[in-house]
């Protein structure tokens, strides 16, 4: 396997006309993390996506994977595997033919194609069309593409979508075991709900401009609402008490914490047996995709007008 | 989940294992759809039966008054077939660029190769060398069945001068054609668009030169891709001038300006 390698955006620009579509977002992709990017729809997830992949090229700034851009790549499948539209494939054309041609054009060997078929559950349909394939069929397709030369880093574009349970389940656990096997792995997605089972790091993104870059533990210690305030004497000495206690902490500039991952009951004898004083306990209940919203509620780009009453 | 060290053994970068590389997957694109031999053989058919069909209509007017004898080209007749196959061979060179775009499998094509360039230029060389071999392949398929049909009246051999350059000639204006074809949908990236615009420039304009009066459209008319058709005619009778080289050069001339632009736009346009 290649080892994975980061991806890393510097004020990376994406404008059509007047209206900019990807506004300046500086970020950095890591191995061994299922990195969420997530954002509602028409956020610049797949402009970002197909800018980290050459495919679009940047009004300005720069990306880079494994500090090179895509477009200087010979060979870029051992490197870079990506699914960004599964359905991007000849209907007239074989899974294997579809496939072979893609290694052929990387130097592939064609026992990698029977390989990779056989890894997604294709192998029993390789020489039929794809043009009678369901869209679940199509993601595993896609998925085997993406797998090819067995590359450090892997990018999808919201490969859930139009997905049943099963096919979920699978792409989600696929995500998961690549990432422990230390490549990088970029998801996007508009779904908040699914990004909390699957991605460790989340990059949020909202009308182009990068919201919030963090691990999704702190995310959600910070916004879903469901956590404890907590306002003691001595901040600092609390969040790192608590932080050492596995909590997600948030410290606000006036002092009062925001801890999700422990109970008010546990926070007051963490509190009780370090010598804390505490001024506030107070529960806030709220979930991950109400945390989403608040945050990306200001950003979304089309949403339904208030009919006005007559 | 196979992650060993080493699964997926790599080439040298060599400009001609990638070049070879890229080769080979447009290759096994082009092979892999229907539509290639599907156009192929239709065009073969056209073309080889049309020859025969034209060879038998025309005999008569081969034998009859010394004038129209003189006047008979027996090449031309006989390969006349190819003004209908072209339109194969024309939608062949559009399917095989906007099928990619039509699917959105381009941007799988240049995410296994970012070199844009590199991989047109792989792909219009797989395609000029299969077209150009079967298209040279029923050219003389058609000569030679048309030849026999048209015999004992005027016909013509293979070893007769500038024979052999018409019938080379048209299996290189089928490519030409094919490969113009290629160039407009790189261009325009739609099917419809890209066939409204290679007939419009092949059939329609020619038409607008001709029916307009005046020595200058006269002219200019006679510097239209259809003057690729020169290439197999034998008699360059009356008001034309251009020998079929030349008539090839004029084709070839849109051909090379429509393939600047493709080159030009395909590097520089999001996929």
């Amino acid at each position: 396997m290649t080892e994975g390698r980061t991806i890393e955006a510097r004020s990376l620009t994406k404008a059509y006309g007047a209206t900019a579509a990807v506004d300046g977002i500086d970020f950095q992709v890591k191995p061994g993390l299922v990195t969420g990017f997530l954002g509602p729809n028409g956020a610049g997830k797949s402009t970002t996506m197909r800018m980290i992949l050459g495919l679009d090229l940047p009004t300005s700034g720069t990306v880079t994977v494994g500090g090179r851009s895509y477009k200087g790549k010979v060979w870029p499948l051992h490197e870079v595997g990506a699914v960004l539209d599964a359905r991007a494939v000849h209907p007239g054309r074989s899974a294997y033919n579809h496939l072979h041609s893609l290694a052929a054009a990387n130097g592939i060997a064609r026992t990698r194609v029977d390989e990779v078929l056989e890894q997604v559950g294709l192998a029993s349909v390789a020489r039929k069309r794809a043009g009678g394939f369901s869209l679940g069929m199509y993601q595993r397709l896609g998925i085997a593409g993406a797998l090819l030369g067995d590359p450090g880093t892997l990018l999808f574009d919201e490969p859930v979508n139009g997905l049943d349970p099963e096919g979920i389940i699978w792409i989600r656990t696929l995500m998961r075991s690549l990432a422990a096997e230390g490549r990088t792995v970029l998801v996007s997605s508009h779904l908040m709900s699914e990004m909390a089972l699957t991605a460790d790091h989340l990059l949020v993104i909202g009308r182009g401009r990068m919201i919030a870059d963090m691990p999704l533990s702190e995310l959600m210690a910070r916004h879903s609402g469901d956590r404890v305030e907590v306002r003691s004497a001595d901040p600092q000495r609390m969040a790192a008490d608590l932080r050492a206690a596995g909590a997600g902490v948030m410290l606000e500039p006036d002092g009062t914490l925001g801890v999700a991952g422990l109970g008010s009951r546990q926070i007051g004898e963490l509190a009780a047996a370090r010598g804390h004083v505490l001024y506030q306990l107070r529960d806030e209940t709220g979930s991950l995709e109400q945390a989403y919203f608040r945050l990306t509620g200001e950003s979304v780009e089309y949403r339904a007008a208030v009919p006005v009453a007559s | 989940m196979s992650a060993q060290a080493g699964t997926v053994p790599r080439l040298g970068s060599s400009l001609d294992s990638r070049l070879r590389a890229t080769a080979r997957s447009e290759w096994i694109k082009f092979r892999s759809v229907r539509s290639s031999p599907l156009a192929l053989v239709a065009t073969a058919l056209i073309v080889v039966l049309g020859a025969w069909l034209l060879a038998a209509g025309n005999r008569g007017s081969a034998a009859a008054s010394p004038a129209s004898k003189a006047a008979f080209d027996p090449v031309f007749t006989v390969l006349q077939g190819i003004e209908l196959g072209q339109l194969c061979i024309g939608v062949l060179g559009v399917i095989t660029v906007t099928g990619e775009y039509a699917s959105g499998l381009i941007r799988g094509t240049f995410l296994a190769t970012p070199q844009r360039a590199q991989v047109l230029a792989m792909k219009v060389l797989v395609f000029t060398v299969a077209v150009w071999a079967c298209c040279t392949g029923m050219s003389f398929a058609a000569f030679f069945l048309g030849q026999r049909v048209l015999s004992p009246a005027k016909h013509a051999g293979i070893g007769d001068p500038g024979v052999l350059t018409a019938v080379f000639g048209a299996g290189l204006y089928l490519t030409l054609i094919g490969l113009l074809g290629m160039f407009i949908a790189v261009l325009v990236r739609r099917t419809p668009a890209a066939l409204a615009a290679l007939f419009g420039l092949l059939v329609v304009l020619p038409i607008v030169f001709i029916e307009i009066p005046g020595k200058i459209t006269k002219n200019l008319g006679e510097f239209m891709p259809d003057a690729g058709e020169k290439a197999f005619q034998l008699l360059h009778s009356g008001a034309y001038t251009l020998g079929p080289w030349q008539g090839l050069a004029v084709l070839a001339a849109y051909v090379a300006v429509a393939a600047v632009a493709a080159f030009a736009l395909i590097v520089r346009r999001d996929a």
